[in-house]
């Protein structure tokens, strides 16, 4: 998708313009999570939403994960357009029974005659020591439950137009972001627009092998695409953008096209996304391949705090460009 | 449960000047329940039901007691033992039928079953069998009417056992500090599933937790169909007012057990002297018995409402077994809302 925009903006101030612009047009949408005017749990992502638009539609919510995604969700189905966010992945696993069990169901459960126009919104915010229960970018936790939607922007481009995408989809959607991107700038067009939902996004052009990224991930692939061009291996970039449902047939096509494939998304490798795409890529490739797909991910086990574990345990742009010499 | 901290007979007050037309209106509501699930008691006995039957015979006041004080454009959340609450809000009793037999017409269209029934023309949003699953959900609809400025609440039925979730405690709160327009009903019928109050609690406490929670609370005779109005209209009137939450314990009792058509007695889950006690305390002869002295209506006045609706069980059970179960390429419909069948 070609991003016409003379203006860059952060991702993080993309995220705010989205709320805005959402919170403007539609009166049926409210922003509810734990520190909204609070930089050390969302950066600048709600700053000023408040002041805008007043308490009762932008709302700080007791430390009640479960009931204020619930009291979202419920107000979805009388026909609202809620945001709730959780300032860490980690502490929305205190809400599943409401995500899973209700707002993922309900739909089918009662045969669309109620339904869940709901953004739960994730903040992936690790590394600085904070260890395991911090930490964590549980992407497939989310991507494997029917009803749900997931996305998770890698550019500030995505990262507005995916959330007005989100509160405009009927159905309860998992919007993660990653404060490790908050700081990356990129053309933003000023006005509402939406990235579609179940498309990825061919970042890179290449002939060699497909890198197939999501969120933070993206970044370092394409700082290690940079690095392998010089090596004379042209990588493609695909941005896989939505993790449920998964946008197979971009990927595949690329990686019919390349015959090589490696997956990067960070995030345990046991049962993880990134696995999932490698097994669907063997189910439609599979003779085409000239070598087995690599994964890049996190290694099965807890974040640890210790700055030098740490430094072993996140994937970066050296683990891609190894990923991809081993496929020959 | 200590039987001296439940209420005797329910002789009934009509404080609240319900005319006769209302009263009969009351009845009429408890009957419909009451036949419904007598017969769907039978079919699953029968096993010409499948889906698991959580019935409501015993706590039809409470159901009804409450909806009738609330407006179409009221919500209600309900419970895995949802018939009562779905017919009480208004919902068909063809629906119902038809989805207890898990049939194309119900009203989820035979994907939800017996636990799982909506009404959202009346504002039934929808039921959970998860223990205190609506309870975070029920905020949701008072949440709209504060963020719109609507004067709608929102009525969540719980059982005893919900109090012991944590969420119970994480709703009650959220409402009370937002001040939002929402009404927990708990219907304490004294078990969860088999396990008696007294055995999970350590104080008969949940309405004065509600309290200290922030939320006017009430205690009433759940048998007492009046007395469950009447304590319903101030709570809903308060919530509709701006006044926040409230809490209504109803005391009550379900002749059968927790799930399908027996009593539990056999098993050895309660005893039948305390169902003899419960029995004597029926909410419709109750109310029978409060007509038939104020000399509202004749004995034959009477058993022409238990015969209508009867009739009106026979003629929805008929549409029901006639109805076809959802077709296989059904299957995938509405995983998403709206989009096509994957």
């Amino acid at each position: 998708m070609i991003q016409q925009s003379n203006r860059s903006i952060s991702y993080g101030l993309a995220i705010n313009e989205a709320h805005r612009i959402a919170l403007r047009n539609d009166s049926s949408c409210f922003v509810i999570g734990q520190g909204v005017n609070n930089p050390w749990f969302v950066g600048k992502t709600t700053t000023g939403l408040q002041a805008e638009f007043g308490e009762a539609r932008v709302m700080d919510t007791p430390i009640s994960e479960a009931a204020m995604t619930g009291a979202c969700i419920g107000a979805a189905m009388a026909g609202m357009h809620p945001i709730v966010f959780h300032p860490r992945m980690d502490f929305m696993y205190l809400a599943l029974d409401q995500i899973i069990n209700h707002g993922a169901s309900w739909s089918y459960m009662f045969n669309g005659n109620v339904h869940v126009p709901v953004v739960i919104r994730g903040i992936v915010n690790r590394g600085g020591e904070q260890g395991a229960q911090h930490s964590q970018s549980p992407f497939a936790v989310y991507s494997c439950i029917p009803g749900l939607k997931v996305v998770c922007p890698a550019t500030p481009y995505d990262a507005k137009g995916l959330l007005l995408a989100a509160i405009a989809d009927e159905n309860p959607v998992i919007y993660i972001d990653d404060r490790w991107l908050y700081d990356e700038e990129g053309p933003v067009p000023e006005e509402y627009y939406t990235t579609p939902i179940g498309k990825a996004n061919i970042l890179r052009q290449g002939t060699d092998i497909s890198i197939i990224a999501a969120s933070y991930m993206v970044k370092e692939a394409m700082a290690a695409a940079q690095l392998l061009q010089n090596e004379g291996i042209s990588c493609e970039v695909v941005d896989l953008r939505t993790l449920q449902p998964i946008d197979m047939v971009t990927v595949n096509h690329s990686v019919a096209k390349t015959g090589r494939a490696v997956v990067a998304i960070a995030e345990w490798e046991s049962c993880g996304v990134a696995s999932h795409v490698g097994r669907m890529i063997y189910e439609k490739n599979f003779r085409n391949l000239k070598a087995p797909v690599q994964l890049v991910t996190l290694p099965n086990l807890p974040a640890p705090a210790s700055h030098d574990l740490e430094k072993e345990y996140y994937p970066n742009r050296d683990c891609v460009v190894k990923a991809v010499q081993e496929c020959w | 449960m200590n039987k001296n901290s439940v209420p005797p007979i329910p002789l009934l007050n009509n404080s609240c000047g319900l005319s006769p037309e209302e009263i009969r209106g009351l009845l009429e509501r408890m009957l419909l329940i009451r036949y419904a699930e007598t017969r769907i008691a039978q079919r699953v006995q029968e096993k010409k039901i499948r889906t698991p039957c959580h019935l409501y015979i015993g706590q039809e006041a409470d159901a009804v007691g409450v909806c009738a004080v609330l407006r179409n454009t009221d919500y209600v959340f309900s419970t895995h033992r949802s018939h009562g609450h779905f017919l009480a809000k208004g919902g068909s009793l063809e629906k119902l039928f038809s989805e207890v037999y898990c049939r194309k017409s119900g009203c989820s269209g035979g994907r939800g079953g017996s636990m799982h029934l909506c009404d959202p023309a009346h504002g039934l949003l929808g039921s959970s069998s998860i223990v205190g699953g609506c309870l975070g959900i029920g905020l949701g609809p008072a949440l709209k009417s504060k963020v719109l400025g609507l004067d709608a609440v929102s009525v969540v039925f719980h059982g005893d056992c919900v109090p012991e979730e944590g969420i119970w405690h994480e709703s009650l709160n959220f409402a009370a500090i937002k001040k939002l327009p929402v009404i927990y009903v708990c219907e304490n019928n004294l078990y969860a599933a088999s396990s008696p109050l007294e055995e999970r609690r350590i104080y008969d406490n949940i309405a004065q937790l509600a309290k200290e929670h922030g939320l006017p609370s009430e205690i009433v005779d759940g048998n007492d169909v009046f007395a469950v109005y009447s304590a319903a209209q101030s709570a809903v009137q308060r919530a509709r007012a701006g006044e926040g939450p409230q809490f209504l314990e109803c005391r009550t009792y379900r002749w059968l057990g927790h799930v399908g058509p027996n009593d539990d007695i056999d098993k050895g889950l309660r005893s039948y002297d305390e169902l003899v006690f419960w029995k004597k305390r029926c909410p419709i002869q109750s109310l029978e018995t409060w007509i038939l002295n104020k000399g509202m209506m004749t004995q034959t006045e009477l058993m022409a409402l238990h015969n209508h609706a009867s009739k009106a069980v026979d003629q929805a059970e008929k549409l029901a077994v006639e109805d076809v179960p959802p077709s296989a390429d059904t299957l995938f419909q509405n995983v998403y809302y709206g989009e096509a069948a994957k």
